[in-house]
């Protein structure tokens, strides 16, 4: 190889080696020991073969945190804000551009919020007193304590709130290639708008849509922050999906090992979305 | 496409619809941060006043952690940048034999989520003994947004034409010299929005720095504004609301000024062709 290269190149490999491959080097190394921070174990670490895994598939509340974890990535993440994204980027189409920008620079504010002030938003936006519970009351309805009786709801909302704006953007992006031509073409053969949609718009943003949901999905997978200051993963454990499951046993309950675990669960889900991306995008390198 | 009128109503009384429904929770916090009387509802502040910011700035610590957040995010951006920056010029320029596996390999960890890791990584800090460390978790959240931006950098180089490189060389110029002079100007818009994207990823990022970072004194603005929230933010939400407003704002405007060149990345790299 080239000098120059491997030097050029060296800075980016020491740092991936050190804190990208190595940690995820020890999640397969340490989800098989009993390591944890505080009682006799921690001072002798040792190889317990796939004792934590058993523990894990026995653990109810470990099989409720995948089934948490899927609802989420499916209504918060594919449901949620690829349809939303898609619907917007839609109704926004051939709208007059100023109208456009202004409907643009609202849902792309929740976008650039950091998630903590996402979560701040949304858990005064749905407490008791809070706007939506008086817009309820003024138009006749009982107020409901939306974070203690549908708390799954109440992050799933914050989060499409969060992120739907990068897929409409994805999709108006997607949208703009559209050629015209193609659309005109299809109308003077006496297409319905419908068909157009389905016939001739829709294959050619199919890409956009499967790519970007994939983004999506992987970008959810790895939600903290935000649950964990709007919920803390309560109340009870009604909020708790893999990342907080993962939390919670590592640094409250201080069983490392069974937190790496976790790791390695989240990390497979990962790997398989994220290969799945890289074979949706055609990569061409 | 011709749309009937009745049609091209309802699309626009469905977008102001959606778009009152995005607004409303943020418009609360704009409102809250100049109420000294705030509530968890959304009202108009009967008398604006900017006494919940004067609180909030006027606490040292505070000022603190927002210095230590812009310095973690200005650091990470730096290293990150430079770093891309180098590994991005080989890869766009030279034919090497494990190019096609390398580059792979980044796509491959842009998308792992990174909370996956922050349990090995806490552990590998103690090992280590480096954790509680402002400069190591800047490290660290640098190498953790290296995949991204070397992908982005060598895009934005790819559209650099390497003969304006060429006539540099001739010129008597250094392949460093070439990036500096030749290449780094002209790819200003990437280094740009890469440099924002970091940042604000950096600015907005709670995790990392909540787990590998305990000193009080240490925190970023993050992990303060969400303690916060847990001594105060169930009474006092005006100050709440100006300290979440004051930690929103560098991103606001970074996205803002970014706004022009970012517009670029999101046709997902050609995949919107089909």
């Amino acid at each position: 190889m080239h000098r120059k290269a491997i030097l050029f190149l060296s800075p980016s490999w020491i740092l991936l080696l050190l804190f990208f491959i190595t940690p995820m080097l020890l999640t397969f190394g340490f989800a098989f020991t009993n390591l944890s921070l505080t009682g006799t174990d921690a001072a002798n670490i040792q190889f317990i073969g796939f004792q934590n895994f058993t523990n894990m598939f026995q653990d109810p509340e470990f099989r409720i945190s995948v089934f948490r974890t899927l609802i989420f990535l499916l209504f918060s993440a594919v449901v949620g804000q690829v349809v939303l994204g898609l619907i917007l980027a839609l109704l926004m189409k051939e709208k007059a551009r100023g109208f456009r920008r202004f409907i643009g620079v609202i849902v792309i504010a929740g976008w650039v919020t950091p998630e903590i002030v996402v979560a701040f938003c949304w858990v005064a936006f749905l407490s008791d007193a809070g706007t939506f519970n008086s817009i309820l009351q003024g138009i006749g309805f009982e107020p409901i304590t939306w974070l203690f009786t549908f708390p799954m709801v109440s992050v799933i909302i914050a989060n499409i709130w969060h992120g739907t704006a990068f897929s409409m953007m994805v999709f108006q992006a997607a949208l703009d290639d559209v050629p015209k031509s193609v659309q005109e073409a299809a109308v003077i053969d006496g297409a319905s708008r419908w068909q157009i949609f389905f016939r001739v718009t829709l294959p050619i943003v199919k890409g956009s849509i499967v790519t970007n949901m994939m983004l999506v999905t992987l970008q959810t997978l790895g939600v903290f922050t935000l649950i964990y200051t709007m919920t803390g993963g309560g109340p009870g454990n009604a909020t708790q999906i893999l990342p907080i499951f993962m939390y919670n046993q590592a640094f409250v309950n201080y069983q490392f090992g069974y937190g790496t675990a976790i790791s390695l669960v989240l990390l497979v889900i990962g790997t398989v979305a994220s290969l799945l991306y890289m074979r949706f995008m055609k990569v061409k390198l | 496409m011709k749309v009937s009128k009745k049609e091209l109503v309802i699309h626009y009384l469905a977008l102001i619809f959606l778009a009152i429904c995005f607004l409303l929770p943020f418009l609360w916090l704009v409102f809250a941060s100049f109420d000294q009387q705030a509530t968890q509802a959304i009202k108009l502040p009967e008398k604006w006043t900017l006494d919940n910011f004067t609180a909030i700035l006027s606490d040292p610590s505070n000022i603190r952690s927002f210095a230590i957040g812009l310095f973690i995010s200005l650091g990470q951006a730096t290293i990150v940048v430079i770093v891309a920056g180098l590994a991005a010029y080989p890869l766009s320029r030279y034919r090497l034999r494990y190019k096609r596996s390398f580059l792979l390999t980044i796509l491959f960890m842009t998308s792992l989520p990174i909370t996956a890791v922050m349990v090995p990584v806490y552990q590998l800090f103690l090992f280590l003994n480096i954790q509680d460390s402002i400069i190591f978790t800047t490290i660290f959240l640098a190498a953790s947004g290296l995949p991204y931006a070397i992908w982005m950098m060598k895009n934005f180089m790819d559209a650099v034409p390497i003969e304006l490189e060429e006539s540099a060389w001739v010129d008597g110029a250094s392949v460093l010299t070439s990036m500096r002079k030749v290449v780094g100007p002209l790819m200003l818009p990437g280094i740009f929005t890469i440099a924002i994207f970091t940042f604000t990823g950096s600015w907005g990022n709670f995790f990392v720095p909540y787990i590998l970072l305990q000193t009080q004194e240490k925190l970023p603005a993050s992990v303060t504004l969400y303690q916060f929230f847990g001594n105060y933010g169930i009474i006092e939400y005006g100050k709440l609301a100006a300290f979440s407003m004051l930690y929103t704002m560098p991103s606001i405007i970074l996205y803002i000024f970014a706004q022009k060149y970012m517009s670029k990345g999101f046709s997902l790299g050609g995949a919107s062709k089909g």
